[in-house]
Order: C-alpha cells, then sequence, then structure tokens
C-alpha cells in the first residue's frame, strides 16, 4: 500500500478545512459590528433628541398604542433608520473586502451569496412587517419586532459565517421578546440590541479572529 | 495493519480528489469556478480528477445555462457520500492505531 507523503491526521485537518472554507464566509469583519454600534447609538441619540422635542413616549414606559404624531416624525424616524442602515452596510461592506483581500479570499464567492440571501429572507419579511405595524399606528410594536427578526436572520445566517453569530442572534431575539412585553422602552431596548451587543460583540470577534 | 487498511480508497489517494469530495459533501452542489478557485487549480487539472471522479460515479455533474454561458454544477453522489466516509473512517482507525 503506498502511502500518502501527509499524515492522516494533516490529511483530516485539510478536509476540515476546506468543508469550512467552502460553506462559511468568513471574511466578515469584527469592526464592521463595532461601527454599526456606533451608527445605531448615534441614531438613536437623534431619535431621542427629536421624540424628546415632540414628547412622545418610546422610552418613558408609556404605553400608547397609538400615537400617530403627524407624517413629520414617522418621516423622520424613517430617514433616521435610513441613514444608520446605509452608513453600517457600507462600512460593513468597506472593511470586509479590506479583510477578504488580506486574506486571500474572494470578496463575493459562493458562500457570501449564500450568507447575503440566507440573512436578506427573514430581514425583508421583518421589514415589510414593521412597515405594517406603522400602518396600523402599532408603533410601540416596530422595535420589539426588529430585534425578533434580525435576531431570527443571524440565527438563521449563522450557518454560512462563524458559528458566534448564532449566540448574538439568540441575544437580540430573547431581547426583542422582554422588548414586547415591556412596552414603552422601545427605543431603550433598541440601544441595547442594535447599539450595544453590536460593539460587544463586534469588538469580542475582533480580538478572536483578527489580533 | 492490513486489516485497518481494508476501507482506504485508492480513489481518495489524491489529495485534489479528496479535496473535491471534502467540499461536495459540506454543499449541496459546487460550480467549476468555485472548486477552482478553492483548490487553488488549473482548469485541464482540476477537469481530468473530476473526469475520475465521475467515472467512479461517486460525482454527478449537472449542466445547464445561465442566460447564454454554460454552467457546470457538480454534486457527490450516494455512493460517492459512503466512499468518502468509509474513508475518513479508516483515517480516524488508522490514528488511533498510531496513538495506542
Amino acid at each position: 500500500m503506498k502511502q500518502d507523503k501527509t499524515s492522516p491526521l494533516e490529511t483530516l485537518t485539510e478536509i476540515r478545512q476546506l468543508m469550512e472554507r467552502s460553506s462559511r464566509f468568513i471574511s466578515l469583519s469584527g469592526l464592521s459590528g463595532v461601527f454599526a454600534g456606533l451608527y445605531a447609538l448615534a441614531g438613536a441619540y437623534a431619535a431621542y433628541r427629536y421624540l424628546g422635542l415632540e414628547g412622545l413616549g418610546y422610552y418613558s414606559g408609556q404605553r400608547v398604542v397609538s400615537s400617530f404624531r403627524g407624517a413629520d416624525t414617522l418621516g423622520f424616524l424613517m430617514a433616521d433608520a435610513a441613514i444608520v442602515l446605509v452608513l453600517a452596510i457600507g462600512t460593513g461592506i468597506f472593511l470586509t473586502t479590506r479583510k477578504a483581500k488580506q486574506d486571500g479570499n474572494s470578496i463575493f464567492d459562493a458562500t457570501a451569496k449564500k450568507l447575503i440571501i440566507n440573512l436578506a429572507i427573514p430581514l425583508i419579511a421583518g421589514g415589510i412587517f414593521c412597515i405594517a405595524l406603522n400602518f396600523h399606528g402599532a408603533f410601540i410594536f416596530v422595535a420589539p419586532a426588529m430585534l425578533i427578526f434580525y435576531g431570527l436572520a443571524l440565527v438563521h445566517a449563522s450557518k454560512y459565517t462563524r458559528n458566534d453569530i448564532r449566540t448574538l442572534g439568540f441575544a437580540e431575539v430573547l431581547l426583542g421578546l422582554i422588548a414586547s412585553f415591556v412596552v414603552g422602552y422601545g427605543l431603550l431596548f433598541w440601544v441595547l440590541g442594535f447599539g450595544v451587543l453590536h460593539i460587544v460583540y463586534g469588538t469580542y470577534m475582533y480580538f478572536k479572529y483578527e489580533k | 495493519m492490513k486489516k485497518i487498511l481494508v476501507d482506504f480508497n485508492k480513489a481518495f489517494e489524491s489529495r485534489v480528489r479528496l479535496g473535491i469530495m471534502s467540499i461536495l459533501m459540506v454543499n449541496d452542489e459546487a460550480d467549476f469556478n468555485t472548486l477552482k478557485d478553492l483548490l487553488n487549480l488549473s482548469d485541464g487539472n482540476l477537469a481530468s480528477h473530476i473526469k475520475a471522479l465521475e467515472e467512479l460515479k461517486y460525482v454527478t455533474v449537472n449542466k445547464q445555462f445561465i442566460g447564454r454561458k454554460p454552467n457546470t454544477n457538480y454534486s457527490a453522489s450516494k455512493e460517492g457520500k459512503k466512499a468518502f466516509n468509509a474513508h475518513l473512517k479508516s483515517l480516524e482507525n488508522l490514528i488511533k492505531s498510531q496513538t495506542h
């Protein structure tokens, strides 16, 4: 029997690496999580200031199911959220491309495509659901719904990237579920979920994989 | 020693073929260019190894068109998966026999 040059253990390690590299997108930069969290905090602060002026209870524990204050408020909040989203995704793409180049991986390969598609399915469903909530004036459930759908998207997509994302997903879902009972503190939970958790997790991922 | 090597599959002596099967075990399918990038191979080299696996019926080929461009997808057959798992088992046994 001809013996391969490499030891069986090396061969097994190689197989494992190849399996992981071919099915998971691992160039996701931890720093992009940190930046997403910072943008979220800035966006939430802007919303806090604005809602404070309008006297709207979205962080005071007021159980106002329908508190529509005109198209102005809704327009401001949607523009605010859109800016946060665009900045977070933009920075994420920039940092991830840079990291992929450093690692010698291609940025838009089959694993990246799978990750994006699987992340997008629950997110788009959640986004449309949130529009429906706004449409019916159920504003207090928008923050919990965003957290729950985002968390489920992360749990779902974790199969296609670093497994650590799964835990972050569970944390977001848990936070969203708590927020759906403790209504009236939407902005606070939003800050915890999209701001604080992202910064903590991004930092953790950065030091685990990039340092 | 002889007994341990019973399941040692000759087809997987090549690291390229083992690599192709590793990728197809965890992905439902993979196209030619994906395999090429992951394994860092030339077109000809990859094609000849895939051909060998195809002849063993370890790999099934699915040709289709995306628009006008031909696109070939490969996936591991039932037999191929069975053979790969048996090969892994024999590698593990080999390691166990060395450490004990």
